[in-house]
């Protein structure tokens, strides 16, 4: 495991590290159980036949996804991607180079798919397919978050995260599926959510929750669970309601749609936003879970559907929902389907019906993380751009401290927090440690310039690998929060007991 | 991997989680305890059997909000915070108070 002074010092967050091959050589997450890959339809251990297997299956992709041939096919190695992955920079191994990383798949597509592979490997660069090779993808297709910065940077617009996922494909095909993603989606399938929190278990948690929000402020807020005619159904990562500092978030939505007077509902059966199909390629696994919040818009007989703060989730929704598991003809169509709960405190915001106390929040200096999905796969509002100007103007309206880390690490060339893309698991938190030194060489730079304490962000994973990852970096746990935190700390509801209120009995201001 | 107690083998899995719920008594959980680099004291088996009480109600553990807000009313509020938490079981309350409550671990984005 990594500890502080393993980590690499760096004095710029996108410093080149010299070079380390091999040093990231043979780390390979826990491997799904036979159990883990029954339940989303993959062989439970490596099949006897896995060479013709994993052949078959990339010949397969190649056919069915033309934008998978043409990655593999327009690569011209000129580079542009080399040093603009996090876990390159900070591990220094040279495989963790987005274009040496896909050239481990694409070195075998060329040697069975390529006339010159075919006939002339060695001239080519092509390899064999053995079981080396396998174990080599394994392990270096699980040291990519697919967070697709280095795809900015191409200038064939080359998506290599597709590349990785579809390399997660072919090995869960052959039977090598990892387990913190695969144990995972098992559990969504089963019982509605990446945590296997079953609804008494929710219920129970929500009512807490409630109870903390009417100690708190004095004012009943509800936290709504399976609803039948709500207005809204809110699907939100299961991190909000469990982990610190997600609930808080919760916290925030419950009181801004009390604010707004908007009916709206959880959902026990789609308990969860979170979709990890996206992460291992599989469309089957993802749809089947997008299904799900169909299936409780429909039950509950709702007219919106708005996601909570999850990173990939609104990837999948923003960009894949309607094909996935659409037509959403039946929800009122005066709403983006599906709209971001950023979006709708936005809207709130600029109508003038929330009322905040900035100054609750001027114990923190804060930045902005921006998550990959959100940033480099969808957008937010009406306007480009959307999707880094709305959480900012929302921090904004909330907070009186507000800076941004440098320009080369925010918005579309945000640096992954380095546990995305199904790596926030136990096993590879030396990767994830690592992964996250750029980021956090960024952070350092405005807590030295500006004083910032506090970074915010809007995904469940950047949450908590944040809030596993900031000791090893100076920062307490806690200097990662919400969005929906800072806004839970500066609302003040109708009614709420304020200090003036006590101070001079007054009533509203 | 598995644990030797009293004479008897309890499997576990790759992390350390014991595979049958079944097996835990207050021995298996010094042993785990043992393994992680952690003294069982009164305030940390405060923690586990907490931890177990509200597993056998809700079959999942609590939320860690949860778990802070009953240490709160047990302890006093100076210790009812994630930081004593984390002090208690340095790799965090969740999953290794877990691990040896002999509990599955809490897995998704957590």
């Amino acid at each position: 495991m990594a500890d502080g002074d393993d980590l690499p010092k760096l004095d710029d967050p996108l410093d080149i590290p010299c070079l380390k091959p091999g040093a990231m050589e043979g780390l390979e997450p826990y491997i799904a159980a036979p159990e883990h890959q029954a339940k989303l339809g993959f062989p439970g251990e490596l099949v006897p036949d896995w060479k013709e297997r994993a052949l078959a299956k990339m010949a397969e992709l190649a056919e069915k996804d033309r934008a998978f041939q043409v990655y593999l096919d327009a690569c011209v190695k000129c580079g542009a991607c080399t040093d603009k992955c996090h876990y390159f920079l900070g591990t220094g191994d040279p495989k963790n180079m987005p274009v040496a990383r896909q050239d481990l798949l694409r070195s075998v597509y060329r040697r069975y798919f390529t006339f010159a592979g075919k006939h002339f490997p060695k001239l080519v660069g092509a390899r064999d397919l053995t079981e080396e090779v396998l174990h080599e993808w394994y392990s270096y297709y699980h040291q990519c978050s697919e967070c697709r910065r280095c795809s900015v940077f191409c200038p064939y617009g080359i998506d290599t995260a597709e590349i990785t996922m579809a390399a997660r494909e072919i090995l869960d095909s052959v039977g090598m599926g990892q387990k913190y993603s695969n144990e995972i989606i098992g559990k969504v399938k089963e019982i509605g959510n990446n945590l296997g929190l079953q609804p008494k278990a929710l219920q129970a948690t929500l009512e807490d929750l409630e109870e903390d929000i009417e100690d708190e402020t004095g004012v009943s807020v509800r936290i709504p669970l399976d609803e039948k005619g709500a207005d809204i159904l809110l699907v939100t990562p299961s991190a909000d309601f469990f982990a610190e500092p997600h609930i808080d978030g919760l916290i925030g939505y419950a009181k801004v749609f009390h604010e707004a007077g908007v009916s709206w509902t959880l959902s026990s059966y789609a308990s969860e936003a979170a979709n990890f199909g996206l992460f291992i390629g599989s469309y089957e696994n993802m749809r089947e879970i997008a299904l799900r919040i169909r299936k409780a818009a429909q039950d509950l007989g709702v007219k919106r559907i708005i996601f909570g703060e999850c990173g990939h989730a609104w990837r999948v929704a923003y960009s894949f929902l309607n094909t996935l598991a659409g037509p959403w003809d039946f929800l009122d169509p005066n709403y983006p389907v599906p709209q971001h709960i950023l979006e709708f405190t936005w809207n709130e915001i600029q109508k003038g019906t929330l009322k905040f106390d900035k100054s609750k929040n001027d114990h923190i200096r804060l930045t902005y993380h921006d998550s990959c999905n959100v940033a480099r796969a969808s957008r937010m509002g009406d306007k480009p751009g959307g999707q880094f100007e709305i959480p900012r103007n929302v921090i904004k309206a909330v907070c009186n401290h507000y800076y941004d880390m440098p320009d080369d690490t925010i918005r579309e060339k945000t640096l992954c927090c380095g546990g995305g893309g199904g790596l926030l698991t136990d096993d590879l938190m030396e990767l994830r440690k690592k992964g996250a030194s750029p980021r956090m060489t960024a952070l350092q730079q405005v807590t030295e310039d500006h004083g910032v304490t506090h970074m915010a962000a809007i995904c469940a994973i950047c949450k908590t690998q944040f809030s596993k990852v900031m000791p090893a970096f100076g920062y307490e746990m806690d200097s990662i929060v919400s969005v929906h935190q800072l806004v839970s700390n500066a609302i003040i509801l109708t009614g709420q007991d304020t200090d003036d209120e006590e101070d001079d009995a007054g009533g509203e201001e | 991997m598995e644990y030797h107690v009293n004479g008897k083998t309890i499997p576990a899995d790759e992390e350390g989680y014991i595979t049958n719920l079944a097996d835990w008594d207050k021995d298996v959980a010094l042993e785990i305890a043992k393994s992680e680099g952690i003294e069982m004291d009164d305030e940390r088996w405060e923690v586990v059997n907490f931890l177990r009480d509200y597993y056998d109600e809700y079959q999942i553990a609590p939320a860690v909000r949860v778990l802070i807000k009953a240490i709160k009313k047990s302890m006093g509020p100076e210790k009812g915070n994630n930081k004593y938490l984390y002090e208690l079981f340095p790799y965090g309350p969740a999953k290794q108070a877990c691990k040896i409550a002999g509990l599955p671990k809490p897995t998704g984005c957590v």
